[in-house]
């Protein structure tokens, strides 16, 4: 058993962390695999156009489909594309728009959740209203909706997501600011002088990031299986533009015919990285606020 | 507990019904089978009047089956054994006789032709329904027009059983006009029933019912999902058909589509993926027929209004940078007919579609874009749009279109048009490259440049394109061809031909086919104009 | 158990209390979603006078149709005409089907709620034993593995697992029907009562029309259930956790009860409200995920209803099929409510 008595006085809160996380992956294999996966994605994302070996929008119609091989690991698709490639490069199209959604979500929700639960009153009432029609909707045709009429690019997927997603994180921000409300160290800022604007960003909101990190990695992983789907539909990125979720869209009518690999392999990489976002959540989960573990 | 043995038990039944052997076929469905045609498509009809306000093209595959006309076509066979439709030779269906005079034909309508509901059909019937079609706008009036059938007065009821239409002028194509699926005759008593002063002509009663003297009737819609056809026993207008029973069931996936047929659920599918169909055809185990569109043409056209298109060595640019092989090869799996190419020195033909002479050379392209001043591209990337509606060849077309001219500089991104949207697009006359296919029910190359080159008609010349020059020697072929002056009508023919590839508005890439996959037990499948199934030449077995 | 103290309203009361408030809650969302759907479907790329026109039409031509289909009026009197229609219970006329929108939705929906149903049933029969499973051993490899696999069905779009299922079942091994809908196009739908096929046939007594939908039912709803497994287990496991580390159970534990006992008869009932909380989050959350497996399966439910007039722009079926959602969302979290109620008395006195 690990040692679990208290910090000694001297060791920096970055020490503890680090020390408890060190307690947390110990006990959790799983939480450090996610960790060392989602390290691999985001070298993929920075430096996947470089080590690609063949240009993702290059087609070479003599080559299309080509099952797997020494020249094409992954195989090529209709118009002749390295799948590899296209796959690769496509890591950073796809964390891109993950973190972008959830940077977007976790600006809007969490600071009009924060601002409903610390204000209450008409702050509250109208978030909690916005926050109740947005959950009315069946949420991926509100995002179906919303790319439909705003036309299909990252931006507007970016948004969606984000607007589709809002409810989930005004109501956790809210539920914590609403008990940090009365707590001492605000009555301290407070006393002090500062204004609550101050207040709510420099001390209730660094408190209430550590409970909405956790949902954000799981929103990263959302992010992506909605891009997924709108691609389905037609109304995801643009082509030629590498993207996981299109490419899986696409390659399905093929894999009725034999060609397995135009979808398997964006598939796949979609799946580790989405696995990979949920098994970090619940591993941050445990390192933030063991109570809550499911 | 007792709850707890019942779920065991439901639980057994349940997984034991469920993996049963499929397909357990009792004899009266393997009979049923038999004498039952499966179509599976993508789409389905929203309308089974093709009179009907916003009528899809699935709606006139009803109206063709369940309603008769004056006169239909003979059939032909090409070299590959498939009947086709002979253009220049009628048959009688409900006329037993046509009478052609100098500014009018008459008919007789066959005396014991009986609509579905057993009223016999009369020459008001026909007049009735002509007038419809003429009065209700929207494409059938369109349609109408194209063979100056415009007004009611045209149409004359001379007795119960004569019919006669007044032509407003000479038109060679007045009389195949009358054989296209647009004038159907339509049961108007019992319409008359069911029209309001709202709803004169009915269309809210023949959107949901089938009202004609046809071989087929619609027992059962739920749209989007399934037509249900049964033979109409006392159909007149041919020989009966042999399928008793059609089924014809939307499914939206084209992979699904393809497994049904692979493993013998579906018996008919028309519009898989060219690939599916190049693979099945050499799997050998379905028959695949491909026959050539008539008069049609899929393009890339650029809006000859918008600069930098306005230059005609921009165009000639363009027209050299298609990758013309890579497209008949990577999107089409050789299932077109390639209009690129020709050899320099063939000699245009009175024929349309016909080939141009451009091809793929990419250093001519960057030799003339620099003659238009472009040497360095363009300052914008230029949009290339799509109909979404038809994503599964347009979408790679575009990819490899956009490939190409960026190897000459020219930078592009690609729009996708909903397939509702894309008529809109096309009319507003803004897009400035796209590409689009366009096929005429009346093959006569005149009848093409009409709509697409003419100023005057400015729907389909989706280009803006404006020529007096032009104009001038589609009018003359179509006034050679009322007159019957066949040395005039080839000298404007050709013209037009040789001047539409000089100035190329618009670049054919190729002749597409319509591509039937069948089980090899299915025969009797003919090609028409419109391109639909004809379910009265079915045969199973 | 009550508390003695308290005056007896008699059970409903607190019941009715909740209703009421629950739905004077839930109108202006509710009148929110009408806003936003109508603002929504009018920024639609898409002109339905042109389509409604036709291929031939000319601007003016289209322009009639517009003024005929009162899409020239400013948008606030296009708003008030629709509200006023909807008061009418009249949701419009699909452009894409022809049809009234009330009528296919009346038709259409029990189609969904079926395969939904079956669903979450699918998924409730596996999550809920991995998850108890997990919760008897915490931090195993057998806990480690459940959570794996749980999250590895959450981890593939949905249309994915479906084609892939459709792909090995019904391609490879033919075990399954083909994907046609909800019927072999050889058997005629039970006479309509409820308008889930399952219960239909059986109340006609018709059991070969019943295994035919069953079995057309299959694949589409395993490929809903691996959707919908990790949020039930998830919950089912943390729920089970709490509840085994109790006083009572430690109670009956030390009373010599069987393990069995323990775990089911008495931990597994107190542990289930949280359970069917989450399960109202994930059914609705499954109604909108059913939107891509209706069309992978060609199922003639609401969800490709509204995903093709979406794609036509068309806003009639589009505005029908979100309202009905609303409504229903609404109506579920209250039955859901009502049932906790029912069976957590705590709740009650709370409400």
């Amino acid at each position: 058993m690990t040692d679990t008595t208290a910090a000694s006085p001297r060791e920096s809160p970055i020490g503890s962390l680090l020390r408890h996380s060190r307690h947390v992956l110990a006990e959790n294999p799983v939480t450090g695999f996610a960790f060392a996966l989602f390290l691999l994605i985001v070298l993929a994302a920075m430096f996947g156009p470089e080590i690609a070996p063949y240009d993702p929008l290059a087609s070479n119609t003599a080559q299309a489909l080509k099952p797997p091989s020494a020249q094409h690991w992954f195989g090529t698709d209709q118009l002749g594309r390295d799948v590899f490639s296209r796959v690769i490069v496509a890591t950073r199209l796809d964390f891109f728009i993950a973190v972008a959604s959830v940077a977007l979500v976790f600006v809007m929700g969490g600071l009009a959740g924060v601002a409903a639960g610390f204000f209450a009153g008409w702050t509250d009432r109208i978030v909690g209203r916005i926050a109740d029609t947005i959950m009315a909707f069946p949420l991926f045709v509100l995002a179906m909706g919303i790319v439909a009429a705003l036309g299909n690019n990252v931006q507007n997927i970016v948004l969606a997501t984000a607007i589709v997603n809002f409810p989930l994180y005004v109501r956790i921000a809210r539920a914590e600011a609403n008990v940090r409300r009365e707590a001492g160290f605000v009555e301290a800022a407070r006393l002090s002088g500062n204004s609550d604007w101050r207040i709510l960003v420099s001390q209730i909101l660094p408190n209430v990031f550590p409970i909405l990190v956790v949902q954000m990695s799981l929103t990263m992983g959302y992010a992506i299986l909605n891009a997924a789907g709108l691609s389905f539909i037609g109304l995801g990125v643009r082509p030629p533009t590498p993207e996981w979720g299109i490419m899986v869209a696409e390659g399905a009518a093929f894999m009725v015919s034999g060609q397995w690999w135009n979808a398997f392999f964006p598939g796949a990489a979609l799946m580790i990285a989405v696995f990979c976002f949920n098994l970090l959540g619940d591993g941050l989960r445990d390192i933030v606020d063991p109570r809550r573990r499911t | 507990m007792r709850r707890r043995e019942f779920l065991k038990s439901a639980t057994a039944l349940t997984a034991a019904g469920v993996f049963s052997a499929p397909g357990t076929w009792s004899r009266a469905k393997a009979q049923s089978r038999q004498e039952t045609l499966l179509i599976v498509s993508e789409s389905g009809p929203n309308n089974l009047d093709i009179h009907g306000v916003g009528t899809n093209v699935p709606g006139y595959e009803v109206s063709w089956n369940c309603y008769d006309r004056l006169i239909s076509h003979e059939m032909k066979t090409l070299p590959n054994g498939t009947p086709y439709y002979d253009k220049t030779k009628f048959k009688p269906e409900l006329a037993d006789d046509m009478n052609i005079g100098d500014m009018s034909v008459t008919f007789k309508l066959k005396k014991d032709a009986t609509f579905q509901d057993s009223t016999p059909v009369t020459a008001n019937d026909v007049k009735w329904s002509f007038d419809r079609a003429v009065t209700v706008g929207g494409f059938p009036t369109f349609q109408m027009s194209a063979g100056s059938l415009t007004k009611p007065e045209q149409f004359v009821v001379v007795d119960d059983h004569t019919f006669r239409v007044d032509f407003a002028k000479k038109d060679r194509l007045t009389i195949p006009d009358l054989a296209v699926i647009v004038p159907c005759v339509v049961n108007s008593e019992l319409v008359k029933k069911h029209a309001t002063a709202e709803d004169p002509w009915g269309l809210e009663y023949t959107k949901l019912n089938t009202v004609g003297s046809g071989a087929f009737k619609v027992t059962n819609w739920t749209a989007g999902s399934q037509v249900v056809f049964e033979r109409n026993n006392n159909w007149k207008g041919g020989p009966l058909p042999k399928i008793k029973r059609v089924i014809w069931r939307m499914v939206p996936d084209a992979g699904n589509r393809r497994a049904l047929l692979e493993r013998g659920d579906a018996d008919v599918s028309y519009d898989l993926p060219n690939k599916d169909l190049a693979e099945l055809k050499s799997d050998g185990k379905l028959t695949i027929v491909s026959t050539p569109y008539s008069n049609g043409i899929q393009y890339i056209g650029m809006n000859v209004q918008h600069p930098p298109f306005d230059n005609v060595k921009v165009r000639y640019a363009v027209a050299c940078a298609i990758p013309y092989q890579k497209i008949m090869d990577a999107v089409l799996y050789g299932l077109a007919k390639p209009m690129f190419g020709a050899p320099a020195d063939a000699p245009i033909e009175v024929a349309w579609p016909q080939p141009h002479k451009f091809n793929t050379d990419l250093a001519k392209a960057k030799q003339f874009l620099g003659e238009a001043g472009y040497a360095n591209g363009f300052q914008e990337p230029i949009q290339i749009s799509f109909d979404l509606g038809f994503a599964g060849v347009n979408e790679p077309i575009c990819v490899l279109v956009q490939e190409s001219l960026a190897q000459i500089g020219i930078q592009t991104t690609i729009n996708k048009v909903p397939g509702a949207n894309w008529r809109t697009e096309l009319t507003k006359k803004t897009m400035p490259l796209f590409t689009n296919v366009f096929s005429g029910w009346l093959d006569y190359p005149e009848y093409f440049f009409y709509w697409c080159y003419h100023s005057g008609k400015s729907i389909f010349n989706t280009m803006n394109y404006q020529s007096s020059a032009i104009d001038g020697l589609i009018d003359g072929a179509r006034a050679a061809a009322a007159n019957g002056d066949a040395a005039a009508y080839d000298k404007d023919v050709k013209g037009f031909v040789d001047l539409a590839f000089t100035d190329v508005p618009r670049i054919p890439l190729y002749q597409p086919y319509v591509n039937v996959a069948m089980q090899k037990n299915i025969s009797g499948y003919q090609y028409w104009f419109h391109r639909r199934l004809d379910y009265r030449s079915f045969e199973k077995g | 158990m009550r508390s003695k103290g308290r005056q007896t309203r008699g059970p409903l009361a607190p019941m009715m209390t909740l209703i009421i408030k629950r739905m004077t809650m839930a109108i202006p969302s509710l009148i929110g979603v009408v806003i936003v759907t109508f603002l929504l479907t009018r920024m639609l790329p898409g002109d339905p006078a042109a389509y409604f026109a036709g291929p031939a039409a000319t601007p003016q031509a289209i322009q009639e149709v517009r003024i005929k289909l009162g899409l020239d009026k400013p948008l606030i009197q296009q708003f008030s005409r629709y509200v006023l229609d909807l008061a009418h219970g009249n949701l419009g006329t699909s452009l894409t089907t022809g049809q009234p929108v009330i009528t296919e939705l009346r038709t259409r929906l029990p189609a969904s709620a079926e395969l939904t149903l079956l669903g979450l049933l699918v998924s409730i029969a596996i999550a809920v034993p991995v998850g108890i499973l997990a919760a008897t051993r915490p931090n195993s490899l057998l806990d480690h593995t459940c959570r794996i696999i749980s999250t590895a069905g959450v981890s593939l779009p949905v249309f994915f697992t479906g084609l892939i299922l459709i792909y090995v079942f019904y391609y490879l091994l033919g075990w399954a029907p083909a994907p046609l809908g909800r019927l072999d196009v050889f058997y005629v739908a039970p006479p309509q009562v409820t308008g889930f096929y399952l219960i239909d046939s059986l109340i006609g007594g018709d059991p070969q029309t019943f295994i035919a939908a069953l079995k057309q039912l299959v694949l589409p709803a395993l490929t809903l259930g691996v959707f919908s497994l990790a949020p039930i287990a998830r919950m089912t496991r943390a729920s089970m956790l709490a509840v085994l580390s109790s006083d009572f159970i430690r109670t009956a534990r030390a009373s010599g009860l069987s393990n069995w006992t323990v775990v089911i008869t008495y931990a597994f009932r107190n542990a289930m409200l949280p359970v069917i909380t989450t399960l109202g989050m994930v059914f609705s959350f499954l109604l909108g995920a059913n939107v891509l497996v209706e069309k992978v399966f060609a199922w003639p439910g609401i969800g490709s209803y509204a995903v093709e007039a979406l794609l036509a722009s068309d806003f009639a079926p589009v505005q029908g099929f979100v309202l009905t959602m609303a409504v229903m969302y609404v109506a579920l979290n209250l039955m859901i409510d009502i049932l906790y109620g029912l069976i957590d008395p705590r709740v009650r006195l709370e409400a």
